[in-house]
């Protein structure tokens, strides 16, 4: 049996979190307020994601960066791909919110999207 | 000179949700005044998700968030002014402002929220000594060169002070190829919010050491080093704990201040304990017809907060500017004690506020388990337990105006921090 | 070939760069720095001093009071920011008060005018907020305040209007004695992204007949490669607060502390742009780049200040700093052609008064010049400057009209200084015109304020790579390694 402290995400509350765990399975949760607590102390020591935040170069725009971000979750241990992914990206202007700026990034199936208007 | 009913200082998340309240409450006459060259003020700059969880019920990023709110304004047609700065504020509510196309011009307005926001503590005014070399950024500073200009300030970062910009700007350093070496704070407990450490710091394995502070900054011409050290309760240095970083840069996130200069030019009362005005149940400051929301009132952790304080000025705001005030209501003072720092309002008038009235405070410490009591005179009227609090997040009390009603000799109320 | 190289674009070699631009010569500056005003010049007191401090005699004296003379028709000539707000030495109630009877003695000796000793019942009209324990005080109503960095660039610009040269970034690394006069071998110093990657400057020689040394602490060097007569600059540390405007009338006059055994003490001053400005500390150091403040330094000024002035509102610092004064051991300014090096003339020593004294020095120094070079006056020196257009200085109508004019009038990039991208261009685009931030800064205040160049940093950068043009990782605080970007996102 181990235990791992997580810190609650779900709201600004931050509930502090003890899962217990044996043989890979999440027996307890216990210190959540919440069900959105349990569910995301389940998921995050098990298939933890985020999603990631970014910035690509644009072309012709009102400003030389547009912001973008994962439409989803993606896998934590992709954040970097998705980033190196992005490195190479130049978009031309105008970009409205929701434009796909890179589909299925790193393999995730979760494409990334423009989160401005340029 | 041009006439306006409802001039709005700040087209930031606080002046949009204003504006558009108060169109739809009635006011027709409206100018935002912006001094950047486009609506949503920091947001613009926050690219990061988690903003709107309250509002939207999903999780936007801050222009995404923004982007909300002005479609709002546009769809209302409520006029606007960009790269516009306001100069002036007088006490009989002429707001002089100035730009490239109309020149420095006065608009007399029947009423005025002011929604300015806030702006970073800088490293002067912490006293940091050491050197003053190029790569010392406030964390906003380095965010606005990063999200919107695509300029990395420095490669190797120490971070001083764990408030949310700080933390965000650590994450967003590393995931574009700088070296995040520590995030240190001064207090016993971070500033920032839960998830922030979490995602930002723990994430990367970034260390956070709490009770620490810079003590000396290297380098001439650029940041060479960094030294912090560990700090007692007096939040002195100890000898012997100094830890120094090579770094080339130092992003300070210590901290925000209220940016009044423009309402102490209207003759503004401020609160020493928030640099913000102080305010009544509707938001109205000691000037008549002004009112003031969001950052320049008081700083709040989330932006969700801002824009339903902001929509509460802008109601009240088309309400005076439609009905005038009465000013024989009676007011009653809120006291903070016990822990509780301010109350935003500070003054409640019973007779005039709406079925329910929020009021906003912050706590001084870290507190766990412990109560809001609220008391009318000595009576208590609602004690509600909160497993945590602490100083970085906010904390409401609702009032109740038919409970208010039963207490018509009422003097003053108290809110204060309770342990078991 | 040169008839006179001026080593150091301080105040020093600034005006004395002007005076000698008054004279038929052919003359350059060289300095180590990106800008003018880099040195000593920036970090001081920002006194005009009155005069009554120095022995009776010294040079010290002797240029001080001659130089506060000339700042009235200097300031309206040169467009300097100046004012006569007058100092006190304040005695308080354990001090010898025969010490405020000994500077005035001293002052008159020194010829300084209209001097005189006030009780605390008559100082307390003037000045709310002397201590309590303040009893009387000596006044001297010629004491002033000035813009030093306006003062220093007044001088350069014109000096550079009638037709002395500036090599900045520009190091001197040696000095060779030569038929003719001297061959300097100069080092031309890289700026930003050049020298973050440790680029080495170029190296190149300037020839000159005469040299002039106003190279502040570091003026020992200089004169110790051309003359015996060796010369040892100690480098003294002052340490400074500077607070917000809202506590720029905390004092009207610069209050000065009697000297007693706990020290020399500190003045509490407003300065002529408005805010209040505590200092100086006075350690001796032995880096002579050691300009960082210190925890030790920055306490005692918050310990010592309340001796003379109460309730200085600390909570309202925006910065500190340090500056580094050029501290000879015989104490009195070095001014003269070393014995041993004709046509090597020193300005050696110059630290406080310094400043006050500089344009008394600038006059004595060219005279001395131009009478070795046999100078004839030059009939087209043009005396007058302008400084940069202050538009709150303008009625509505006439900013309007300007803004009609030039836009960039209307545009504010420091909010708290509210300074406009009209005056940022204008400093850019005038003669020696800004290249860094801290360029723009001093010329324009834009930064100076209490948010110390968080919101106009990156607005101020782009007028800077659009107007000069120059690349953004060239763009730097201050000239050298102090780039403020590093490269593109996900590209470091």
């Amino acid at each position: 049996m181990e235990t791992k402290d997580l810190t609650c995400i779900g709201c600004p509350l931050g509930c502090s979190l003890v899962v217990t765990m044996e043989n890979n399975e999440v027996t307890s949760v216990t210190g959540n307020t919440c069900p959105r607590g349990d569910a995301y102390a389940r998921k995050e020591v098990t298939n933890p994601t985020r999603i990631v935040t970014s910035t690509v170069r644009v072309n012709g725009g009102s400003l030389p960066m547009v912001s973008c971000k994962t439409k989803e979750d993606i896998p934590k241990g992709k954040i970097f791909e998705v980033t190196e992914a992005l490195k190479s990206i130049t978009l031309e202007a105008p970009v409205h919110i929701g434009d796909v700026v890179l589909s299925n990034v790193a393999g995730t199936g979760v494409d990334v999207i423009a989160t401005k208007n340029v | 000179m041009k006439n306006y009913d409802l001039v709005i200082v700040g087209g930031g998340p606080a002046g949009l949700a204003a504006a558009v309240s108060a169109r739809d409450n009635g006011i027709e006459s409206i100018l935002i005044i912006e001094r950047d060259k486009e609506l949503g003020g920091i947001l613009n700059q926050c690219i990061h998700n988690g903003f709107g969880l309250h509002t939207f019920k999903e999780e936007l990023t801050g222009p995404e968030y923004a982007s909300r709110f002005a479609k709002q304004v546009f769809e209302r047609n409520i006029e606007y002014k960009l790269n516009t700065m306001v100069m002036d504020i007088s006490g009989d509510k002429v707001v002089t402002a100035m730009n490239r196309e109309d020149g420095m011009f006065e608009i007399q307005a029947k009423a005025i929220i002011l929604a300015m926001g806030c702006r970073e503590r800088s490293r002067g005014a912490l006293n940091i000594p050491g050197y003053r070399p190029a790569g010392i950024y406030s964390a906003g500073t380095a965010q606005r060169l990063v999200n919107m200009e695509g300029y990395m300030p420095g490669k190797k970062v120490v971070i001083l002070g764990s408030g949310d910009i700080g933390l965000i700007m650590a994450r967003r350093m590393t995931l574009e190829g700088a070296k995040v070496q520590v995030v240190a704070e001064l207090m016993p407990y971070s500033g920032g919010l839960k998830r922030n450490i979490v995602q930002c710091l723990d994430d990367f394995g970034i260390p956070l050491k709490l009770s620490h502070t810079v003590i000396d900054i290297e380098g001439k011409e650029r940041v060479e080093a960094v030294t912090i050290a560990e700090v007692g309760p007096d939040r002195k240095p100890i000898p012997g704990s100094e830890i120094r970083y090579e770094c080339d840069t130092l992003l300070l996130s210590c901290g925000l201040l209220p940016e009044n200069e423009l309402s102490r030019s209207a003759g503004v009362e401020l609160s020493p304990i928030t640099s913000g005005p102080i305010v009544n149940d509707s938001l109205e400051t000691n000037v008549d017809g002004v009112f003031a929301c969001g950052n320049v009132l008081h700083v709040h952790d989330l932006v969700d907060y801002v824009s339903q304080e902001a929509a509460v000025a802008g109601k009240n705001a088309a309400k005076y500017i439609k009905e005038g005030k009465d000013s024989s209501a009676k007011a009653v003072e809120i006291f903070p004690e016990g822990g509780v720092r301010y109350t935003v309002p500070k003054y409640v008038r019973p007779t005039e506020i709406e079925d329910k009235l929020t009021v906003r405070f912050r706590v001084g410490a870290v507190y766990k388990n412990c109560y809001i009591a609220t008391y009318y005179d000595d009576t208590l009227i609602n004690k509600r337990k909160r497993p945590v609090m602490a100083p970085g997040e906010m904390e409401q009390v609702i009032l109740d105006k038919s409970k208010l009603a039963e207490f018509p000799d009422l003097n003053k109320i108290t809110i204060r921090i309770e342990e078991a | 070939m040169y008839d006179v190289a001026i080593i150091g674009a301080g105040v020093v070699g600034s005006a004395i760069a002007r005076e000698l631009a008054k004279y038929q010569v052919n003359a350059c500056v060289i300095e180590r720095d990106e800008d003018v005003c880099c040195g000593t010049s920036k970090a001081n007191s920002a006194i005009i001093h009155a005069g009554f401090d120095a022995t009776p005699g010294t040079l010290k004296a002797k240029l001080n009071v001659k130089g506060n003379a000339m700042m009235d028709e200097l300031s309206k000539e040169l467009d300097i920011p100046f004012k006569r707000n007058g100092s006190l030495v304040v005695c308080t109630k354990d001090q010898d008060p025969s010490g405020l009877e000994k500077l005035l003695e001293k002052g008159k000796a020194n010829g300084v005018p209209d001097l005189k000793i006030l009780q605390r019942d008559e100082l307390i009209k003037m000045e709310p907020n002397l201590a309590e324990d303040v009893t009387c005080a000596l006044l001297a109503p010629t004491g002033g305040i000035v813009c030093p960095f306006h003062m220093t660039m007044a001088f350069a610009e014109n000096a550079y209007t009638n037709g002395v040269e500036f090599f900045l970034n520009t190091e001197v690394k040696s000095i060779e004695k030569a038929p003719y006069g001297y061959t300097i071998t100069v080092s031309k110093n890289p700026v930003g992204a050049d020298a973050l990657k440790g680029k080495s400057g170029d190296l190149s020689t300037i020839e000159t007949k005469t040299i002039v040394n106003a190279a502040g602490v570091y003026a020992d060097v200089f004169n110790n490669m051309v003359s015996n007569e060796k010369i040892n600059i100690v480098a003294r540390k002052g340490e400074y607060m500077l607070l917000d405007k809202t506590a720029g009338n905390h004092v009207s006059h610069t209050i000065f502390q009697l000297p007693s055994k706990m020290g020399k003490g500190v003045l509490v001053t407003p300065t002529v742009h408005g805010n209040l400005l505590v200092g100086p500390t006075a350690i001796d150091v032995d880096n002579k780049e050691a300009v960082n403040t210190t925890a030790d330094g920055l306490d005692s000024l918050s310990a010592t200040c309340s001796i003379s002035v109460k309730n200085v509102p600390l909570r309202q610092v925006i910065t500190s700093f340090a500056g580094l004064r050029a501290h000879e051991a015989k104490d009195d300014f070095i001014i003269r052609e070393a014995s041993d090096a004709e046509g090597f003339f020193n300005a050696a020593g110059i630290e406080s008064p310094g400043l006050s004294s500089a344009p008394a020095i600038g006059v004595m120094v060219a005279e001395m010049v131009a009478a070795k070079l046999n100078l004839d006056k030059n009939p087209n020196f043009i005396g007058t400057r302008k400084g940069i257009l202050n538009p709150n200085t303008l009625t509505m109508e006439e900013r309007n009209q300007l803004i009609k004019e030039q836009p960039a009038y209307g545009n504010i990039i420091c909010r708290c200084e509210m300074i406009t991208e009209g005056e940022i261009l204008d400093a850019i685009h005038r003669p020696l015109g800004a290249r860094s931030l801290d360029g723009v800064k001093r010329r324009t205040r834009a930064g100076m304020g209490r948010c110390q160049a968080g919101f106009c940093s990156p607005r101020t950068m782009e007028i800077l790579e659009r107007e000069v043009p120059m690349s953004m990782y060239d763009i730097t605080k201050n000239g050298g390694k102090s780039a403020f970007v590093v490269g593109l996102n996900k590209e470091i």
